[in-house]
């Protein structure tokens, strides 16, 4: 079941040294399996998250693509009776390793969740807070400028830069996302992990969103996880494909979705599923 | 392929080869008849494939709006996606080979006018039979999703090119033997180029059908045997 095996993996990276691309490989997963108490819910995961491009997450509800989201920035360190298993590497560090600073990890590798969770605090605050609790900035005019650059970079300075003391959880649901990314960015992360961002959203917020990760490819890594399959097809560079705890394929979207290799693949982006 | 979760989604693709069955039916039927009306010199026979073109008109436009309409509501993907696109240009090829039929019964008044040459079109018949065979196996072969079937359809498209050609030589040698030959051997002559086009379109919709099927194209190069270029009068 083991689809993507080592020896793929070796194919992949040889691969992309030969032919001369510029792709790095900026996390990557070996035998990742994780548990929660008895039950396995992720198989011998084996994947290369490659470095400013975006890899979609798809699967079946329970497939296992939030489980490994998490594992990517060790959120499921706060589930009690999860276990994660194998390798997960940073820029070939790996993040389990004992001396892995898990909040300087989060800093590195942010995320961002399905349903907007600004703080009950204002917009200025709650993008100062990752900076200001890091340490990153030395005087109010740097925590300003970071804070004015984040909500740039998250398109939505020029909607909120008259209101900055405002309520951040006052915005649209649209913007309250926008803002969640925005404060992913202000510790200036290495990689973006994203659950879902968009199913809360109507279809204006959504294509901002997209928009935004567009952009934001150029500058951070991106993983995320939709069940919206047009989604993936649209803002992703990479698809890998999830069921019942195993990746079943991973490989170029375009190829994903017009000629995927795996018949689990087609059954599932063509709603043939059951 | 499975069944889709639902249901009408597959019924909706069904009536899309419903249609393109339709056409392919139709426009055997057409090219069959005109072929008949020719060596027969049935003017009323060419008439009725005439004004069977207009049926092929609409079931192609049928055809697209149910495509659009699918592709609108279904957003549909891979092998669905490749069904929807290949069917639109199926029916394109399709209509065309209706049309071409068309044009081979609009010369059956010319050629009839001047009396059935019989003598002249044994070679045309033999033609028609192996054209007449792809028309009717490529979509049977698309519809049963016969990747391998339709690549053999594809490159069976050179024995048509062959039959051309030796049409092309005999009614080339009816003309230099008798002058009065001429104008029902242009006619004659017209109708061949109209069956070695169809064979191209049929080739055209095995290319298609082998893309859905496969999602992989078929190599651009084919052998080809059209030597008409090659055959000079009197070489």
């Amino acid at each position: 079941m083991n689809v993507m095996n080592e020896q793929k993996i070796e194919e992949a990276v040889k691969a992309r040294m030969t032919a001369g691309t510029n792709e790095v490989i900026k996390m990557r997963g070996d035998k990742v399996t994780v548990h929660y108490g008895e039950k396995q819910a992720l198989f011998d995961v084996d994947i290369l998250i490659r470095e400013n491009q975006v890899t979609a997450l798809i699967g079946p509800s329970g497939c296992g693509k939030s489980t490994f989201l998490r594992s990517l920035n060790r959120m499921n360190d706060t589930i009690a009776g999860c276990r994660v298993g194998g390798k997960i590497t940073l820029d070939n560090e790996d993040i389990y390793d004992r001396a892995i600073d898990v909040v300087e990890l989060r800093a590195r590798v942010g995320m961002v969740f399905q349903k907007p969770n600004p703080f009950p605090k204002s917009i200025y605050e709650n993008v100062a807070y990752g900076p200001r609790i890091h340490g990153l900035t030395r005087s109010k005019a740097d925590l300003d400028e970071v804070v004015e650059k984040s909500l740039q970079k998250a398109a939505l300075w020029n909607e909120v830069k008259d209101r900055l003391h405002d309520a951040g959880t006052g915005l649209s649901g649209g913007q309250q996302q926008r803002l969640c990314i925005a404060r992913a960015i202000a510790v200036s992360p290495e990689v973006i992990l994203m659950d879902e961002p968009c199913s809360a959203l109507d279809p204006i917020a959504t294509a901002r969103v997209e928009e935004l990760i567009d952009e934001l490819k150029q500058n951070y890594t991106i993983v995320i996880v939709t069940h919206s399959m047009q989604q993936a097809a649209r803002v992703s560079q990479r698809t890998a494909m999830f069921h019942l705890g195993y990746l079943v394929e991973e490989g170029p979207t375009e190829k994903m979705f017009t000629n995927p290799d795996e018949k689990r693949t087609q059954d599932y982006i063509t709603g043939r599923f059951g | 392929m499975g069944e889709h979760t639902v249901s009408a989604f597959d019924q909706e693709l069904n009536e899309i080869d419903r249609l393109i069955r339709e056409m392919a039916d139709t426009a055997a039927r057409m090219v069959s008849a005109s072929i008949k009306a020719l060596l027969a010199g049935d003017a009323a026979a060419a008439q009725r494939v005439i004004s069977e073109d207009a049926v092929m008109d609409t079931y192609q436009r049928e055809l697209d709006d149910r495509a659009i309409t699918l592709i609108g509501k279904r957003q549909p993907m891979a092998q669905d996606l490749r069904t929807v696109l290949g069917a639109i240009r199926m029916a394109g090829d399709l209509e065309r080979i209706g049309d071409l039929a068309k044009n081979i019964a609009k010369r059956v008044s010319a050629v009839g006018s001047i009396g059935t040459p019989k003598s002249l079109s044994h070679g045309i018949d033999s033609m028609a039979t192996l054209v007449l065979a792809q028309v009717g196996s490529v979509v049977d072969r698309y519809v049963a999703r016969d990747g391998d079937g339709l690549r053999v359809i594809r490159d069976e498209d050179q024995k048509i090119d062959v039959s051309y050609t030796a049409v092309f030589r005999e009614l080339l040698t009816y003309m230099m033997e008798d002058p009065r030959n001429i104008t029902a051997c242009t006619h004659l002559l017209f109708c061949a180029k109209n069956l070695e086009r169809i064979g191209d379109h049929v080739t055209n919709i095995a290319e298609i059908g082998y893309f859905i099927v496969t999602g992989a194209q078929l190599p651009t190069q084919r052998p080809k045997f059209d030597e008409t270029t090659a055959a000079i009068v009197g070489s």
